[in-house]
Order: structure tokens, then sequence, then C-alpha cells
């Protein structure tokens, strides 16, 4: 059956599973668009290519398949750039099919052409230029297989507009086919099982464990399995920024988030700990603050599917290779067996009263506002929280509000937290809102954001209120770039340097309004509940609401840049002698 | 200049032959800040794959860490590490040299101690190649140094490992025996 090249790529997508592209249309990638008429596959149209990126990737993140977007060349393309590092950093499936002028013009500076698979060749896992209509069901099927196998992560096709507007027999390649079109591709899934053994009696001769649980649950739907093992061996799990909600918050082993704005007790548990059962992820400098200085005593257990994580920035004790679920499941079987056998796991009781100890003392906590002062972002959060159902999908942008949200919400079921982690991008929440609600549209879908993260993409709302994409947001605006100025408060003498925005512009609440949603405007504790009451009842339009909070606020507790985990600043209320 | 310290390893790159794999291939090494000091490309045995002998500096960037992060590329298939006691290199150089014809006895002779050979003779200059072993090349590009270079080409060394019985062919160490993810 002879077909056009736009119609093979269309069906190619629909034969990979896909149920919705982002994208904008412009003129290479247009033939693709009118086979696109006729398809099932919704189309969501963004008002900016970067919206499309995100967008897709609030989508992977909920639905653990892949976000594909569309969109044109050359601007297009590069506008896509920050979507695709910010998944690439954060190993986050996602297709995107670029246009490209046509392959007689590549090479001559043609209009709207760049290089495409040259600049994003860093920034994807794998990108490609198809060259023929012919080569293009074979072009999408590998880049669906390496966008979602081994380390997942974003994969670009770049589509030439004669590959479009040619013809080609039809054919979908099988599964073999593309394995073997690929020789230099064979993801490592299963651990090795001697190592998984070692790493078994690591952890039965540990006194004082830790499971570091990172992205990796997430992305190898491993969550089960690690809970299974943190019960088995009564060990406390600590869950990294992008693992927050791989094990509930409410579990008396969850320690909640390490790292330079972790809580006290899951920053310390690691440094003093004596083994760090290290569980997809990667050492993050937030994580380890002066890697010299970090956890000095322990031994490291270190899974990742990645053989290029083992020993990139902490050399492992012992490193296993392989898919998160199937390590640890085989792990849980193993101190199953030993302890079957009769064999006794060390006492880690004098552990686990200190651990107690340290959360009895250390509690995340702010000081409240007085009656009229400044409402607090904590407080907002806190309502937030208790006042939108239980299974409600928190989306942040990067700043002080990120972490603010991921302290102060109660994660209970994996999936319920979008960041942007690794690459941190300002402007990440409202379009990544926006896909995670076409993802689990059955979910209500709160994105906290700062006023200077959302004046970079809120315009992605007019495009979720002319889709019917019910989205929330909650702005926690203090007039100023939070998290330039906590920095700038704490370690530049207060020296201020432009991260003033604006009391008064933009009007949110007009702005919400001129774009389809409802605007609310908050400015104190009393007024707090009502809007997000309101907010949650609405359910046929996109909501903002703009929260007045106080800007003198900052993120406590804080390891200060390049500082040891040691150097851990506490609010000014809490005494830190007692961590030692 | 000496290409014998022991902080360059040799690095054989089995590749699938596509567009685009030896910017791939530098582009790692430049975005992770890896020292390439020499790289020789060219189809292998096999017309779909090409074979990039790379040496790599690595006094700042353990080797290991190298070899994982080229692991990653989709179209690497196999690397491995040649011990250079236990493989075959070469290398060539071509020279312009600027020498009167009082003394282009001189570098003939030269030459012919090297076991080069004489390219082309010009009133002024001579062009010479010489291909063997990189130390070699080395020596004979200081004598040379000493008539004027007018211009200096060499192509980075190739290896394979030694047909012998005593060969040793390191695979680089891969705990699973698998690839990148």
């Amino acid at each position: 059956m002879k077909i056009t090249g736009a119609q093979a790529l269309i069906k190619a997508l629909e034969m990979e599973g896909t149920e919705v592209v982002f994208g904008l249309p412009g003129g290479c990638i247009l033939p693709a668009y009118d086979p696109l008429l006729d398809s099932p596959i919704r189309h969501i149209l963004v008002r900016h290519e970067q919206g499309a990126g995100h967008m897709a990737e609030g989508y992977a993140h909920v639905t653990g398949r892949p976000g594909v977007v569309m969109v044109t060349s050359g601007p297009a393309a590069t506008n896509m750039v920050t979507p695709l590092m910010d998944a690439y950093m954060d190993s986050i499936p996602m297709v995107c099919i670029t246009g490209q002028v046509s392959t007689k013009a590549i090479g001559t500076d043609a209009f709207q052409e760049c290089d495409t698979v040259g600049i994003t060749r860093s920034c994807t896992k794998h990108n490609e230029l198809v060259m023929t209509a012919q080569d293009l069901p074979m072009a999408i099927r590998q880049a669906f297989h390496i966008a979602t196998t081994g380390r997942q992560g974003p994969t670009l096709v770049d589509v030439p507009k004669d590959v479009l507007t040619g013809t080609m027999e039809w054919y979908w390649p099988t599964d073999q086919e593309v394995i073997d079109s690929l020789p230099g591709y064979r993801p490592t899934t299963k651990g090795h099982g001697r190592m998984i053994k070692e790493a078994a009696k690591l952890i039965m001769a540990s006194e004082r464990p830790v499971i570091y649980a990172g992205g990796g649950i997430l992305r190898g739907r491993a969550a089960e399995p690690l809970r299974e093992l943190a019960e088995l061996t009564d060990i406390h799990v600590v869950t990294t920024l992008m693992a927050r909600g791989a094990f509930p918050d409410d579990h008396p082993l969850c320690l909640g988030m390490p790292g330079m704005h972790g809580n006290a007790t899951a920053v310390t548990s690691m440094q003093k700990s004596d083994l760090l059962i290290t569980l997809g992820a990667r050492f993050d400098d937030r994580i380890t603050g002066r890697l010299d200085g970090f956890a000095p005593e322990a031994k490291v257990i270190h899974v990742d599917i990645d053989p290029a994580e083992q020993g990139k920035v902490r050399r492992p004790d012992v490193p296993i290779v392989g898919d998160c679920k199937y390590v640890i499941e085989e792990l849980v079987r193993t101190i199953r067996t030993m302890k079957e056998a009769g064999e006794e796991q060390a006492d880690t009781s004098a552990w686990k009263s200190k651990i107690s100890g340290w959360r009895e003392q250390f509690p995340l906590t702010y000081e409240a506002s007085e009656p009229g002062a400044a409402l607090k972002p904590q407080f907002c959060l806190e309502q937030l929280r208790d006042l939108s159902p239980k299974d409600t999908i928190l989306v942040s942008g990067v700043g002080q509000h990120q972490m603010w949200s991921s302290q102060y919400w109660n994660f209970t079921e994996p999936y319920t937290w979008v960041n942007s982690g690794g690459l941190g991008t300002m402007g990440f929440s409202v379009p990544a809102a926006i896909g995670a609600k076409v993802g689990r549209p059955d979910r209500t879908v709160w994105a906290v954001d700062g006023d200077g993260c959302f004046q970079m993409t809120a315009q992605e709302l007019v495009t979720a209120a002319v889709e019917r994409i019910p989205v929330k947001v909650a702005i926690l605006n203090n007039s100023y770039l939070g998290m330039v100025r906590q920095w700038q408060e704490m370690f530049y003498e207060e020296r201020y340097s432009e991260v003033y925005l604006s009391p008064e512009l933009p009007d949110f609440v007009k702005w919400a309004e001129a774009m389809g949603c409802v605007g609310i405007r908050v400015d104190s504790p009393e007024e707090v509940q009502p809007a997000i009451d309101k907010a949650n009842s609405i359910d046929d339009r996109p909501v903002v609401i703009d929260f007045r909070v106080d800007a003198r606020e900052k993120v406590f507790p804080m390891v200060p840049a390049g500082a040891s985990n040691d150097e851990l600043i506490l609010p000014h209320f809490q005494n830190k002698d007692f961590l030692k | 200049m000496s290409t014998d310290l022991p902080t360059y390893h040799i690095l054989s790159v089995l590749v699938q032959n596509r567009p685009g794999v030896l910017a791939r291939v530098s582009g790692l090494f430049a975005r992770r800040d890896y020292n390439i000091y020499s790289l020789a490309v060219a189809p292998a045995e096999d017309p779909g794959f090409s074979r990039i002998t790379i040496v790599v500096d690595v006094e700042s960037t353990p080797l290991e860490q190298i070899t994982k992060q080229l692991f990653k590329l989709i179209e690497v298939v196999k690397i491995t590490e040649l011990d250079p006691r236990n493989s075959v290199e070469r290398e060539l150089l071509l020279a312009t040299v600027r020498v009167s014809p009082e003394m282009r006895g001189q570098v003939i002779e030269l030459v012919n101690v090297f076991e080069g050979k004489i390219l082309a003779v010009g009133v002024e200059a001579v062009t010479v190649s010489l291909d063997g072993y990189p130390a070699k090349l080395d020596d004979f590009e200081d004598l040379l140094a000493g008539y004027g270079l007018v211009e200096l080409q060499r192509t980075g060394r190739v290896a394979l490992p030694k047909f012998a019985r005593d060969a040793r062919l390191r695979a680089v160490p891969n705990p699973n025996n698998g690839k990148a993810g």
C-alpha cells in the first residue's frame, strides 16, 4: 500500500499507541497536520513550543507513557531545546517530531532551517534526521523504543518536508527488526545475581541503614517493591525531590526529602548512616552537598539502570546495574530467604531511636503570621494540601515555592508530584500541569507556581481554557524572584540585585480572566480557605489564585551551596546541637 | 613531544557507520571535558560499521567514566581498550621541509635512515612521508624541524590488538556485560 510520508508518520504514531500530541504547526511540518485531521489522535494546540514540551513531560510523569510533541523547523525546534534538556535531566520519556526544510535545501540556510539534530544532540538520548519516507516507520519505532527503555529520556525525529510529501510502501517493523537495527543498544535490566546477594548481606549487617530512593523508583514502576523492602527490613526511606510520592509520606518509615532544602532528619540520617541503599538515585550535588563531607561513614549500594551513574560521583561498594523493580524484587526475595533460614538482621534499635529523636526535635515548621501580618506561603500550601482531594496531582515550578511544595505536601501515592528537578526550569509548572491533567483527567491537578515562574509560560492557560483542561494554579506571589532573593539576603549581605519584580504588575486576576480562567486574589489568611474551596469546586475552566505572600519568608532548612551537609542551617528557633 | 606517557589510553571503538556518529563521539568528549589526544576514523571490515581509534588523555578523568559515557551513545557497538604493549600501532606523517639544494642530500639521507619516502622535490623544499610507530614519527619530526618545517600533517594513530599467542585483548570492564541504558 503506497501512502505519503505524512500519512506514514501519523499512522506510526497511532501504532505506537499515541493518544495525544502536543504541538504547533508551521511551514515544514504542514504536510503532517493534514492526515492528523483524520486521525483519532488528540492534538493540543499550544501557544509556544516550549509549552508543548513541558506538557508532554507532565503527561509522561503521571502516565508513564511517552509524551509526544510535534512542531515545525527552525525556531520551533530551538524552542524545544529547554523541555528536551529538562526531560533528559529527569529521565522523562518523550518523543519529539520536528519538521525540517526539504532534503535538497538542507545546508543552504533556507527559511526556518536550523541544524536541529546538531542542536539537540546533547539534550536528547538519541536523535535522527530521516532522509526518505521509506525510513519513517523504523525511525519512529526506534525513537519510542529508545525513549521508553533503559534509562528513559527524550528522543527526536527530524523530518524534512519532502520526506512528508514523498510516498512510501507502508510497513511496520517487528520488535526484533527494531532491536536488530540498533546493535549498540542493549540496556541491562536484570541485576547481577552475585551483586544482589552482596547487597543483601550488607543490608542484613548494617546498624545504621538508610534507603536513598530516587526518581528511578518512579521511572522503573518500583514503588511497590520499595515498600516491601523497607517493611521487610524495617529501614527508613528518604525520597529525593524526584522521588516524592515513591514512598508514602504518612508511612512511619518515611523520612521525606533530603538535600539542600531537605528536612533535618532526612539530611542527618544520610550523613550519619553506615549504609546508603541507593535505589535509582544519582548522588546529585543538591543531595550530597560538599562531596568529600557527604555520608563519610557510609558504605554504598547503588542500583541504577545506567551503568555510567555507577562511580560517577560516589564510588559504590556494591554496584548493581539494572531495572529498579527487578533488582528490588530480587533483593526482597534474597533477604526473605536469608531471614527464613534463620539469619538475624543487625540490631538497628539504637539508630531508630536516634532518628525518632531527630524527627521529634526537628519537624518542618515555620513561624505562623501574627494576626494582620503578611500571609505565609507555607500556610497557603498546608491549606491547599488539606482542602484538596488526597490524590491530587501537584505540579510545581522552580524556586522557593517548589521547595515548600515538596516539604509541606503529603504525598501518599506515586505519580502525584511533577516538577523540574535536574534542569530547574522556571516556567515548568503551568504547561506541565496541563499535560498532567490531559494524562489524568480524573484527578485534580494543582500547579503551585511563583510569580516569576508564572510570567514565563502563563500563556499556556489560554491553551488550557480553549481545550477545556481545567487545571488550577496557585501563585505564591511575593513580588520577588524569591530563591535568588533568599541567597542575596543570606550570602550577599542583603544586597538585592535585580530580584524585585513588581507588587502590582501584572494584575494576575485580570490576566487570568483575559485568558479565560477564573482569577482570585488572596491577601489575608482568612481568605485562603474560601478561595481554595471555590477553586476546587470549579471544573469547567482553569482557575488562578494569586496568593500575596510574605516576601521575607525563606526556605529552611538549608545547606549552603558548596557546604557540607553537616553545616545545615535551621530556622532560628530550632537548636542544632541536638543533631550531633 | 612524546605520545607514550602512561596517562594516555588507546580506545578502539566500533560504531555504526551512520551520519553524525563522529559528531556524537567528539561532542561527548567536549561536553564532558575529556581530552582527545588523537582520533582516527574509517570504515571497518563490515562497511556498515566504522572503527574509531581514540587516544585519550585520562589524567583528569578516569577511563572508566569515559567508556561508560561512550557506551551510552546508541551507535557505539563495542569498545576495546588496547594495551600498548600488546597491540600494533601505526601512524602516517607527511611533511614539507624547507631545504636548499646543497642541504637536500642530508634530508634524503635522514629519510632513508628512517625508511621513509620522498614524495616530491622542489628547488627549495621536499615533501616526505613516513609511517610507523608513533614514537618513531616523533623522532623523525624533531630531526626534520631542524631544517625548517613548512607544513606537517600526522594522521593520529590507528591500532589493532596483536595477533599473537600472548596478545591480550582486554575488553573494557562492564559489570553486567551489557549496554548503557
